[in-house]
């Protein structure tokens, strides 16, 4: 099957690359820097309503009845929805379909949906929304995950089998862990916990559907899943998919904030259903926060036992997750709390306990490093505990461990290329370590992490044996190439990457390429811009096409000149003779030659996984194609009267294996590491005493501004990886990882505190230096 | 996004217009910059038929010295009165208060009248309708209950006004209008102690400008605010400070504390301590020892805006003694 084939890393002409690894212009940039670029708020259709919800002001409250006579009499209402009108459940994961589109029986959290307006405009659809009555029978309300693990009863979702509030558990054990302690030259045990943080894209959810009368659907969606989104529509309207068209027009960014199904795509479906008219509904901020699907906050408890020469023999760890009041990606966050932790350092031992609980609070999701930025937190700050107690360099211990290249991990995940050492490398030469670690003045000081994420999973949502990703090319008579593709381009810059493998593989100018993307009636599926999946798959697939249709052009060429297919080079547009400098064509009149041939023009390429995975249940969870690895140092500042902690700088190195656009590597790396550094002390997504968020606003939950963050440096490492689209892995999640312990391991270099429970706020700061003061006077 | 209210636009030239026209409509309300109201509008915490918009009145613009000293006009802008040169060198620790408010953007925008005039703040009032009502309303609009001190019957919103603090330690008078004519008050004056209106004059009285008296300008000063984001953020804590140094011996010195409780609070026992000490002496550095002690005394916290107030106590005496320190750069 073509879909698997192995495209090999290197250029596709034999004479290095044209498009590839130059810094080309964006495709959308200048459309998006001019503000032409339309994003789904920017849609406005005839005859347009616009929707607004009713929201839970409760924690945890049966539903007992839902008058809407009210709303649906003020003028200007044209629909109003309540959830008993879509009773059929959903969810990302197809195993637990937990959520209604509005609720059916029971409100789980403040800000949970309930009933939904059409009108004429907001102001209106908000006056009709206040005048729904709803009568609720409140229930106890489940806080935290402590609670949530010792209180079955009242269970969250009582329609499951177990009459718990235990969303997933997961136990595995490779190797003896606890026969290692007894052997062990050192064995260092903390509890660590990492709080709830959220995406905060800039572009609000918004969505706009109408229903026409030919009883089809279009939905304008801002999603990173359209064909998640397509199938989620088909089963919860029950309608033929045939009939449902999911647009992604353009994302103001996603972060894992927009991947799952989310409600207002139903509903607006389904009041424009009832009102016979286009429907939009655009969140507000508060609208966002409370549909979170953000960073799990986790308990963890972490033993690491090692050699006195830095070997870790086991690593075991319990972890607590909070879910919030749904499922959805959770089956998997459960998993990758423990799979994704087995690279960069070997593990001859390794145990992992993970719980996810239902909690009343909005629910958590991915966020960008979905579901195993916690633990890297935990360990990585657990390995510097190791290095300091066995008086060995950070950076030395990280590289002592590693785990190399094409191997097998601890839990069975096949490894390809490795750049860790090289990250390593970069970052120890870049930042001085060797003349700065140890040797700072009090107050400053410089930390290490390391971390590896995966390249997308070979484990699709649903298990199907079709292609993850798939590609169409329409060869134009003009000399245009237009690429079908149903990768999600979330600002990441995805259709970028498709038009450059494309001019790569074709020998043509991205400017003559374009690129038409997550349209479900147009493109072929790819599964959406999620698990840092797209460059890989979707690339592999891009170029899978565009081989093809390059080899027509060759023969045809060939033929056309009586020549060798050898003799054929297109470049930059134009097609040479090497056996004659006089003959060349044009890119179009190549095509023309081309379509003369085989008619008309065009082409599909596909990717899909190997058979990866340890053979275990849930073996295939985290195991991905290719792993990136990366290395952060990050240097610190911390007023020990203040408690303030300011980062100065970040160095860090990530292996992307090829960096198809290193401008755009460096993007990714920069906004990752930004990211990170941001929920060491600022980002808190915190719940009030009443389950309700503290402040969702913009003002309250602090991201920080360009002037609240360090400087930072990204390096790129290519490892060349032998699966990937020219050899590239993934840049978009990876660099977020350590940067979060890389900051903790400065701290203590600083000012000799271990932090263990994030956020590092100036208080925490304080409280531990007082503390350790205590503890150097006693003694 | 949040819908803003539907309300009527008054646009007044003049300041007998704007104190006319306030009076049109019951509940009207004042807009300089807006960067304070249209938040709340939002928030649905005001609920104005009508706006009375200031930006057309020229009297109330300008930044002049007079004879009293130096005057502002309520609406020129943070921005300007953080570049002006006469400011600068007059005041500097308004200078420094201004610089600090909020972000750029926001201060091309907001106007010195409007940071002296904004409503206090709240964790549990700065929020939207539907957030207010799941939690029950609380004594500040549309309630009965404070959800910072249980029982509480007085609500206890923090003054986040930075320039009233440094504006308290240069004695600064405030020229009001209204629909009977013009008042001056100290600004020391102004202010009550609740948090549901913080002011002794009305919402109908319109700041017009703001008067420094000469004795006090060409001093040392300086503004420290402790907040999250340094680039953008209310204060969880501002101090500011103003010395005046002859012959390395202070002569006077104020402080003035904002963002603990419902007022500004000038701490004048603590500053008194310095007065009469040699710059560097080891009085001196007694003196400002047992300043920031008494300070931290008088300060009350509380857990009205985000954040941990037994952490904004403990900052109190850290940012007295900077405050201080950084006059005498």
């Amino acid at each position: 099957m073509a879909a698997r084939d192995k495209h090999g890393p290197d250029a596709p002409w034999g004479d290095g690359f044209k498009v590839i690894g130059k810094p080309n212009r964006k495709v959308d940039a200048l459309a998006k820097a001019t503000g032409e670029a339309i994003y789904t708020d920017d849609i406005s259709l005839p005859n347009m309503l616009h929707s607004k919800t009713l929201r839970s002001p409760h924690a945890h409250a049966k539903i007992l009845s839902i008058d809407t006579s009210k709303a649906e009499a003020l003028e200007g209402v044209y629909a109003v929805l309540v959830g008993s009108e879509l009773p059929i459940k959903y969810g990302v994961i197809p195993w637990t379909p937990d959520e209604n589109v509005l609720a059916t029986d029971k409100v789980r959290f403040i800000g949970d949906e309930v009933a939904a307006v059409a009108a004429i405009d907001e102001d209106t659809a908000i006056e009709a929304c206040e005048l729904i009555e709803v009568e609720y029978e409140l229930l106890e309300t489940i806080v935290t995950a402590e609670q949530a693990l010792v209180t079955p009863e009242p269970p969250i979702h009582d329609d499951r089998k177990k009459r718990n509030n235990i969303s997933k558990h997961v136990e595995l054990e490779f190797g003896d862990v606890d026969a290692q302690v007894d052997d062990a030259d050192l064995v260092v045990e903390n509890d660590y916990y990492f709080h709830s943080t959220t995406h905060t894209a800039i572009e609000p959810h918004c969505a706009v559907a109408t229903f026409g009368n030919d009883g089809r659907l279009t939905l304008w969606s801002s999603t990173q899943i359209t064909h998640y989104v397509h199938r989620a529509l088909s089963r919860v309207l029950e309608m033929d998919p045939a009939k449902i068209r999911v647009i992604q027009p353009n994302v103001g960014g996603g972060f894992g904030g927009k991947s799952d199904p989310f409600a207002l795509e139903f509903i607006t479906a389904m009041l424009s259903k009832k009102s016979g008219r286009p429907v939009k509904m655009l969140w507000t901020r508060e609208e966002v926060f409370y549909a979170h699907r953000g960073r799990h906050s986790m308990q963890m408890h972490y033993r690491t036992t090692a050699k006195s020469d830095g070997t870790i023999t086991s690593v075991d760890a319990k972890l607590l997750i909070d879910g919030g009041a749904y499922s959805s990606f959770g089956l998997v966050t459960t998993y990758y709390s423990g799979q994704l932790l087995t690279g960069p350092y070997a593990f001859p031992n390794y145990r992992f306990d993970s719980t996810r609980v239902f909690t009343n609070r909005p629910p958590c999701g991915p966020k960008r490093g979905h579901g195993s930025v916690q633990p890297r937190f935990a360990f990585e700050v657990q390995l510097d505990e190791v290095a300091t107690k066995l008086d060995i360099d950070p950076i030395e211990i990280r590289r002592k461990n590693f785990l190399g290249e094409n191997t097998t991990t601890i839990n069975g995940q096949r490894i390809t290329s490795n750049g860790f050492l090289e990250c390593l490398d970069a970052v120890e030469e870049a930042s001085d370590w060797k003349s700065k670690h140890r040797k700072m003045r009090y107050g400053t000081g410089i930390g290490v992490a390391g971390s590896m994420y995966i390249s997308g999973t070979n484990y699709p949502v649903y298990p199907n044996k079709m292609p993850q990703a798939g590609v169409q090319l329409k060869v134009d008579r003009s000399g245009l190439v237009t690429v079908f593709t149903g990768g999600n381009d979330i600002g990441q810059g995805s259709n970028s990457m498709v038009a450059y493998c494309v001019a790569e593989e074709m020998g043509i100018n991205p400017d003559s390429i374009k690129v038409v993307a997550a349209d479900t009636d147009l493109c072929p599926v790819d599964l959406g811009a999620y698990s840092s999946r797209v460059t890989f798959m979707v690339g592999n697939a891009a170029i899978d096409a565009a081989r093809k249709m390059r080899n027509k052009i060759v023969e045809a060429v060939a033929e056309h000149w009586k020549v060798e297919k050898e003799s054929v080079r297109i470049i930059d547009g134009t097609v040479y003779n090497l056996d004659n400098d006089e003959e060349t064509l044009s890119q179009r009149e190549a095509f023309h030659v081309t379509e003369e041939k085989f008619d008309t023009l065009g082409s599909t390429g596909s990717y899909n996984t190997p058979t990866l995975g340890g053979d275990y249940r849930g073996g295939t969870i985290g195991s991905s194609p290719a792993y990136s690895f990366t290395s952060h140092v990050a240097e610190v500042d911390i007023d020990t009267e203040t408690g303030e902690i300011e980062v100065k700088k970040i160095w860090v190195a990530h292996d992307c294996g090829r960096a198809l656009n290193p401008i755009l590597v460096k993007g990714q790396i920069e906004g990752s590491t930004y990211m990170g550094a941001a929920e060491v002390s600022l980002e808190n997504y915190e719940m009030n005493r009443f389950s309700l968020h503290a402040g969702p606003s913009l003002l309250d939950y602090r991201i920080p501004t360009t002037l609240d963050t360090a400087e930072i440096e990204a390096l790129i490492v290519e490892s060349i990886d032998p699966e990937g689209p020219y050899g590239a892995k993934e840049a978009g999640e990876g660099p977020l990882h350590s940067a979060i312990p890389a900051v903790a391991n400065a701290i203590y270099d600083a000012v000799g505190i271990r932090l263990r429970e994030l956020p590092f706020t100036p208080a925490k700061v304080l409280a531990a230096l007082k503390e350790k003061d205590e503890v150097t006077a006693d003694a | 996004m949040l819908r803003m209210p539907k309300f009527k636009v008054l646009n007044p030239a003049t300041v007998a217009e704007a104190v006319d026209a306030i009076q049109q409509v019951e509940g009207s309300r004042f807009i300089a910059g807006g960067t304070d109201i249209n938040p709340n509008l939002k928030h649905r915490l005001l609920e104005p038929e009508c706006l009375v918009a200031l930006n057309g009145v020229e009297e109330i613009f300008g930044i002049s010295q007079t004879e009293f000293g130096l005057r502002i006009g309520a609406m020129e802008s943070l921005t300007n009165v953080e570049t002006n040169t006469l400011i600068q060198q007059l005041a500097p620790g308004l200078a420094s208060a201004s610089r600090q408010v909020s972000g750029p953007q926001l201060r091309n925008m907001g106007t010195i009248g409007g940071n002296v005039m904004l409503d206090t703040r709240c964790k549990w009032y700065n929020q939207t309708y539907f957030w207010r009502k799941s939690l029950g309303f609380c004594l500040k609009k549309d309630g009965d209950v404070c959800h910072v001190i249980k029982g509480g019957s007085k609500c206890v919103a923090a003054a986040s006004n930075d320039t009233a603090a440094a504006l308290s330690t240069l004695q600064a008078e405030l020229e009001f209008a209204n629909a009977q004519g013009s008042t001056r008050i100290a600004i020391d004056k102004l202010w009550q102690a609740d948090g549901i209106w913080n002011k002794k004059v009305g919402p109908h009285d319109l700041l017009v400008a703001i008067h420094l008296p000469a004795a006090l300008l060409n001093q040392k000063g300086s503004y420290k605010k402790l907040r999250d984001r340094n680039s953008i953020d209310f204060p969880l804590l501002g101090i500011a400070a103003r010395l005046k140094i002859s012959d390395n011996i202070v002569d006077d010195c104020a402080l003035c504390v904002v963002a603990l409780q419902a007022r500004p609070w000038p701490l004048d026992k603590a500053s008194a301590l310095l007065i009469g000490t040699t710059v560097g002496s080891d009085a001196f550095n007694e003196a400002l020892k047992a300043c920031c002690a008494i300070a931290a005394k008088q300060c009350r916290p509380m857990p009205n805006i985000p954040g941990d107030h037994a952490y904004r106590h403990a900052m109190v005496p850290v940012f007295i003694r900077r405050a201080i320190l950084s006059c005498l750069d």
